[in-house]
């Protein structure tokens, strides 16, 4: 077995070898397809996978956006919620251990020996920082006590503290930001831009926003996650969400008098972007379900066309080959041994287009996170990555190696000898 | 039914075993290696039919070597082909070494083949990316328990026996036309099998080279008992036979 093994290498490294441009063509077509589906798998992964801060998504919801509707239903008004309908409505939801309000990221400005200094900040509450997991590199979080009573004190992250004070310690200093003043408490490590929730570069209470409207405002800008205690409390969270809904107290009913919703998981959210569902009951179980679906049919159409170049490639290759298909069979290779010869060829192909495929991956990964594109971004392959594009290497050898050796075996050995 | 008969067949004919390849051909009970009782093929398609052979009865001793002649599309290599099993005859009955092939399934064609008849084309057909030597352990590799070294050892031996044991790394592309069908004769020998089956061996050879091959040829049936059935339009070298077999329009006219 062993020695067929290594004779039918020895063959294929001859055939690869033969036709350099159609080998050329097959490598090409499968490392850059792995190349494309791994960037968008660690992409994914980046995006939504487990990464700190975010170490308990598995029982976090969230509330990201809002809709209020007028009486006849014609006219909208969407946004991220207001700070009013969560303190006065959303707080304590059934299975909630914990709740946490915070505000979108705004651009700010600082300026520091004249050099203008360009940040995000975020708004939040004391619970902020319970639920996501921070990674502390100097002093610690601000408090609920904090927000309470209006204290000016933020947490900003490691490049901003490099940005206002080089290599020297933070904790303890003021920041001046869009005009405000701010203590230094904490410095967190550098957030990931595309992590939403977590993301900014300065963090602050949010008592210490520039003006008091924000109290009154059903809609807003106000996201909301809760910690469960267990992803089976999720259903019951997101019952009494709705319920709630129904509760809300219009200031003026006659220009806007519907609210809507959703406590979802981030995913769901950005599913449900995705299909353009928004807001309504249905779309909570349609959205998520359609985006994985269309993900699922992408990445199979994207597979299908270098597994059917592969195809067409192999089967012209067979029918050069039909004078040694025939010498093969003449001198008693089997139908099946043959087959075996050739979806061995096929693997091997393919594996070398996935080890190229794997090494340009961790290239374009490396250029898309030095481009500075995503903001603290580091895109990496990462072992389970690893895993899932070897198997995919794997299946579009197989794949791709059926049809061309069920035609080879076909061929009866007086008509493939005559070529 | 197919695998009872082919174990029946085997059990009889090889008892010695495929490890024990260098040892000389068993014989078995029967004289004849090759015995064609009323064979038919005809080739069907949506509009046509072809009668390629028809009525063929042929014996073949062991040891024998015959040449088949006839004018082109008279069934030469259609009876060649349904010889060494590499066609199905539509009608009659086929006994190579006494087993009745016509229930064997594929694979077991494909064993009978690599153990018991080997093949020698009009134009080699040698495989180009192969060393010489790669080439001639081509029916090798399809016998199980042969070590890397027994299938390299018996190549070589193969090769010596038609003189090219100077050229085993060598590729196809660099050999004569000559060398090449030494090559294609070793790869048919390599595996000791009682029948040649040679196709217009010298077709594509001058006539020096030509008698070359024909003296191999001689040479393996006079010393080692090897039975050949030649398919030549060369009356000069099919004089060299023991007996000629000539076909036209599909049957044997003597």
């Amino acid at each position: 077995m062993v020695t067929m093994l290594k004779n039918y290498f020895k063959i294929a490294f001859k055939v690869f070898l033969r036709r350099k441009f159609f080998t050329f063509i097959s490598l090409f077509a499968i490392s850059f397809t792995l190349v494309v589906l791994m960037v968008a798998v660690s992409f994914l992964d980046h995006i939504f996978g487990k990464m700190s801060p975010e170490n308990k998504q598995d029982r976090t919801l969230g509330v990201f956006s809002m809709q209020m509707k007028c009486p006849s239903g014609d006219c909208t008004m969407s946004a991220s919620g207001g700070y009013r309908f969560f303190d006065r409505y959303a707080r304590n939801l059934p299975g909630a251990e914990k709740m946490s309000l915070f505000t979108e990221q705004e651009k700010v400005y600082s300026y520091k020996n004249g050099d203008k200094i360009e940040s995000y900040i975020k708004r939040t509450d004391g619970k902020f920082w319970e639920i996501l997991e921070f990674n502390f590199l100097e002093g610690g979080p601000y408090t609920d006590d904090d927000d309470k009573n209006e204290n000016y004190v933020a947490v900003i992250n490691d490049t901003t503290r490099r940005k206002f004070f080089g290599n020297d310690s933070a904790v303890g200093k003021t920041i001046e930001v869009d005009a405000q003043h701010f203590r230094v408490v904490g410095v967190v490590a550098d957030v990931p831009f595309l992590r939403q929730i977590p993301f900014a570069d300065i963090w602050a209470p949010i008592t210490t926003m520039k003006t008091r409207a924000y109290r009154d405002e059903l809609i807003g800008s106000f996201m909301a996650i809760y910690q469960a205690h267990s992803a089976a409390d999720f259903p019951a969270m997101k019952a009494e969400f709705q319920a709630r809904l129904k509760q809300v107290e219009f200031p003026d009913p006659k220009h806007w008098n519907q609210m809507y919703g959703l406590i979802e998981t981030n995913f769901e959210f950005f599913s449900r972007s995705l299909v353009h569902e928004f807001v309504t009951t249905r779309s909570d179980r349609i959205g998520p379900t359609l985006a994985i679906t269309a993900i699922i049919i992408a990445i199979i159409l994207f597979m299908l066309l270098p597994t059917i170049n592969l195809i067409n490639i192999n089967v012209s290759r067979i029918m050069e080959r039909a004078s040694e298909i025939g010498v093969r069979k003449a001198f008693g290779a089997s139908s099946r041994v043959l087959i075996g010869q050739f979806m061995i060829e096929n693997v091997l192909l393919t594996l070398i287009g996935g080890c190229i495929g794997f090494a340009l991956s961790r290239i374009v990964l490396r250029l898309i996170t030095e481009s500075g594109w995503f903001p603290y971004a580091e895109f990496q392959l990462n072992y389970r990555i690893f895993v899932y594009g070897f198997l995919l290497a794997i299946f579009f050898g197989l794949i791709s190696g059926v049809y061309p050796a069920w035609k080879m075996s076909r061929l009866h050995p007086v008509q493939a000898l005559k070529g | 039914m197919r695998e009872e008969n082919f174990e029946r067949d085997q059990s009889m004919m090889n008892q010695t075993s495929i490890a024990e390849a260098t040892a000389l051909p068993y014989k078995p009970p029967t004289t004849n290696a090759i015995e064609l009782e009323e064979v038919e093929k005809v080739y069907r398609t949506a509009k046509i039919e072809t009668v390629a052979l028809t009525n063929v009865n042929l014996s073949v001793r062991d040891g024998e070597f015959i040449s088949i002649m006839g004018p082109s599309g008279s069934g030469k290599s259609t009876l060649l082909n349904v010889i060494g099993l590499l066609d199905v005859p539509t009608g009659g009955k086929v006994i190579i070494n006494g087993q009745r092939i016509a229930s064997y399934s594929d694979k077991n064609l494909a064993r009978v083949r690599n153990e018991q008849i080997g093949f020698i084309f009009q134009t080699f057909h040698l495989i180009n990316d192969l060393s010489v030597v790669d080439n001639v352990e081509i029916p090798l590799l399809y016998r199980k328990n042969l070590s890397n070294s027994d299938r390299h050892k018996l190549a070589l031996q193969a090769l010596d026996r038609v003189g090219l044991h100077a050229r085993v790394h060598h590729l196809p592309s660099q050999l004569s036309g000559g060398q090449q069908q030494r090559v294609a004769i070793a790869r048919a020998i390599v595996g000791k099998p009682r029948i040649l089956l040679a196709d217009e061996p010298t077709g594509n050879l001058d006539s020096q080279m030509g008698d070359e091959i024909m003296d191999v040829l001689k040479g393996l049936n006079e010393n080692e008992g090897t039975t050949i059935i030649m398919v030549t339009h060369d009356q000069r070298q099919s004089e060299k036979t023991e007996r000629i077999v000539r076909l036209f329009d599909g049957r044997q006219v003597n």
